[in-house]
This record gives structure tokens, C-alpha cells and sequence, in this order.
């Protein structure tokens, strides 16, 4: 079996979801590709909540595998913006699997809907990406720093974040052997 | 021995100490690097001795170093054999912190508490190259050696460090503990002297709300903002 082949048996296996969201939405809320075999949609973050919770809601898509952040500044060829939101979420009947792509623009502070709502199960990982990248999560209840400690004021997975920190890994008091 | 003139027959004494053995019937200089000239030797001698035979340690291991350091507990190295198989694992029981693996930022007040806890006398061994150097994790959140927090009496370098190197350094510490100890004290005098003008050289490098790094940002590949990652350190860094 080639490649081709491959996808275009991904394609239709995503064809009866895709057709619905077409129908649904209309056209141009939202874009298709293929990379690997996955087929990715990709929307804007102020639809992108639309999109997820029809998934979830009407087209069965009960798990939400993954949810991760991107930051792509600086990345080769880029034509999308800033920041992205990657969604995996599988239809647990059809072993049907999505990604959602939501794109978020440069901003200091960008801002999407949380899916907590939709899939409790996201709300520890939408806490690491709001940690990583400082995007904040409208609706989320509990939007707090995960990993990180809180005193903690930079979004270290940025790019333009130094990989070395600003000095806060040696922002502590010594403790010499006369003090102990 | 030395051939002694005809007739002066001075008791000889077998000593490995220098200036005792050759006797010439004149008195006889104190030896200098005796420890019993004084009574508190005597003591602190005794001390010492108890001391370093009997290190209690606890592991703060958070990496692949504790696994090592399981090791050096088990039959075939047998940390026993030098006194210090007793780990506990309250700092309030131990004399002896093992820190055994890299400490993060949101980890190090976790260890100077409990350096903090750990009743005096106590020492410290920063195992490892990540404990002592940062290691390969030169990133923002990963502290550059624990020895800029927390005293340390010894390094262990390696990643892990053989189960040999940790005897090694508890014998080097045994050492330490025999020479510089005293009733009050545990570190040698030079070293509280060091200890204090590294202190104020770091306290004058904290300049404002973070202290310096450590200057070699540009000698391995550093990240500026919105620019490339550079390897060993570009023209425009």
C-alpha cells in the first residue's frame, strides 16, 4: 500500500465528521490538512470552543486525549500566528482520532476558552500551558501555575524566553556554615 | 639510624615522628605535627574519631546518582565497612546530607530546610556532577551546584559516580572530620574563613533582585530573544 493510499483512507475516515462540521459551520471557520496520516483542523482560539464542543457533544468525540501549547516565533515559513493550542481528541466508538489546531495571535497575555466544561479532564493540562506560555484560559476555575513555582513570573517555554532563565534558578539566600 | 660518636650511648626511640628519634642527650623539641600537646586535643582527638566512624547519612537523592547510592549501601561495596550505613531518613537523625542528584529551584528550599534540621555537627556531599555543577541541565529552572546554597565539604565528580567514588569521598571526609573537628566546631578553621569571604563575594554579586549568572552564557549555545540558538557563541552574541 503506498502513501497516497494511506491518506486518502484517513480522509475518509474523517469524511462523515468533517462534512458535518462543514455543514455546521460553513466555510472558512475552519481549515483541513494532513500530516502523517493525521488530519488536523485548524481555527481560529475564538472558534475554536465551537468546533471542539460539537465534536464532543454531537459527533461523539468523548476523550480528550492531549491538549499542548506551541510557540512558533521565529519558525521558518510561518503563515499562521503566534501561539497554538493542540487539541487530540478520540471518539471512543469509531477510534476516530482529531487534532484540533487553535491559533492564537502575539499577544503578551493571549486568551481561549477553556474546554474544562467540555472534558474535566483538561483542566490540570491547560494549568501546564497557561505555566509554559501564559495563555490564559477564559472559564477555566482553577488557573494556576502547575509546575512551576509561584512565585515565579516568566512563561519559560516561550521563545523568547532565554533558555538559561533571567537568574530566578539562583534567586535564594545562602546558607553558610556559621548561619547553621 | 645514624651512626652515633663512641661513647654516648642516648636511649634510642623508635618513632616515625621527625626530630624524636635521633637522641643526643640535649631535650628534645616538641614534634609539630603532634595532636597531643594540649589537653582539648586529647578530646577533640577522641571526638573526632567517634565522629567519623559513626556518619549518619541521609540521601537527597532525586536522580540515577540515588541509584548508586543504593548501591554503595548493598553487600558488595558495603558502605558499612566505614561506619555510615545508617541512613535515616529524617534530617533530624543524620550528620551526614548526601545530596545525590541535580535540585531545582522549586527543590532547594526543600534541601536548606532540611540542612536547616539536621542537628550539628553535620557535613554535606555534593554527589555527582548535577548536585555539584548543574551538570548537563544548564536550564532555567536547574541550580548550578547546591554549593552556592548550602556548605558542602565534599564533591564527588561523575555521572553517576562509581559506588567506589562515594567511599572515596566518605574517606575523604573521615579526614577532614579527624583534622579539623573540634568539640564546638566541625569545619577546618581555613574553611570557615573561606566560607566567609565566599559569602561576602556572592553577596556582592547580588546586585538587586537577582543574582549574576555565571557569565559563560556565551560559551555554549544561549537563546536569545526572537533570535536563533547559537553554538559556541556567534560574533553577534
Amino acid at each position: 500500500m503506498t502513501a497516497t493510499a494511506n491518506r486518502s483512507d484517513t480522509i475518509d475516515k474523517h469524511a462523515a465528521t468533517l462534512a458535518d462540521l462543514e455543514k455546521h459551520f460553513g466555510s472558512g471557520v475552519f481549515t483541513c490538512s494532513n500530516f502523517l496520516d493525521q488530519t488536523r483542523i485548524h481555527v481560529s482560539a475564538d472558534r475554536a470552543f465551537e468546533i471542539l464542543a460539537r465534536l464532543k457533544n454531537s459527533l461523539g468525540f468523548s476523550m480528550l486525549v492531549e491538549l499542548g501549547g506551541v510557540d512558533y516565533l521565529g519558525y521558518p515559513q510561518r503563515s499562521r500566528p503566534r501561539y497554538e493550542i493542540v487539541y487530540i481528541v478520540l471518539n471512543l466508538d469509531t477510534t476516530e482520532r482529531l487534532i484540533v489546531r487553535a491559533t492564537l495571535a502575539d499577544h503578551p497575555s493571549p486568551e481561549i476558552a477553556s474546554v474544562v466544561p467540555l472534558w474535566p479532564g483538561a483542566n490540570w493540562m491547560e494549568r501546564e500551558v497557561y505555566d509554559m506560555y501564559g495563555i490564559r484560559f477564559i472559564g477555566h476555575p482553577d488557573l494556576r501555575r502547575i509546575l512551576m513555582p509561584e512565585e515565579f513570573t516568566a512563561f519559560p517555554l516561550r521563545k523568547d524566553y532565554p533558555l538559561r532563565g533571567r537568574g530566578e534558578r539562583h534567586n535564594f539566600t545562602r546558607i553558610a556554615r556559621s548561619d547553621s | 639510624m645514624a651512626v652515633e660518636a663512641e661513647g654516648n650511648h642516648a636511649p634510642e626511640i623508635l618513632t616515625n615522628l621527625p626530630g624524636v628519634g635521633v637522641g643526643s642527650g640535649e631535650a628534645l623539641e616538641p614534634p609539630p605535627n603532634t595532636f597531643i600537646t594540649r589537653a582539648e586535643d586529647v578530646i577533640d582527638y577522641c571526638v573526632n574519631y567517634g565522629r567519623k566512624y559513626s556518619l549518619w547519612p541521609m540521601p537527597f537523592a532525586t536522580a540515577c546518582c540515588g541509584i548508586e547510592l543504593m548501591a554503595v549501601g548493598a553487600s558488595r561495596f558495603d558502605i558499612a565497612r566505614f561506619g555510615a550505613e545508617v541512613m535515616r531518613f529524617s534530617p533530624r537523625q543524620c550528620d551526614l546530607l548526601i545530596v545525590a542528584g541535580r535540585v531545582v529551584m522549586k527543590m532547594l528550599p526543600v534541601l536548606q530546610r532540611i540542612w536547616l534540621q539536621m542537628p550539628e555537627p553535620k557535613w554535606c556531599i555534593s554527589m555527582g556532577a548535577c548536585a555539584s555543577t548543574g551538570g548537563i541541565f544548564d536550564t532555567y529552572a536547574v541550580v548550578q551546584g547546591v554549593d552556592r546554597f548550602i556548605p558542602v565539604d565534599a564533591y564527588i565528580p561523575g555521572c553517576p559516580p562509581r559506588p567506589e567514588q562515594i567511599l572515596r569521598s566518605i574517606l575523604d571526609l573521615q579526614g577532614k572530620i579527624q583534622r579539623g573537628g573540634s568539640l564546638n566546631g566541625t569545619a577546618l578553621p581555613e574553611m570557615v574563613a573561606y566560607e566567609k569571604s565566599l559569602e561576602a563575594k556572592r553577596h556582592a554579586l547580588a546586585a538587586g533582585k537577582t543574582t549574576l549568572e555565571r557569565g559563560d552564557e556565551e560559551r555554549y549555545g544561549y537563546r536569545l530573544p526572537g533570535g536563533q540558538a547559537q553554538i559556541g557563541g556567534g560574533e553577534s552574541l
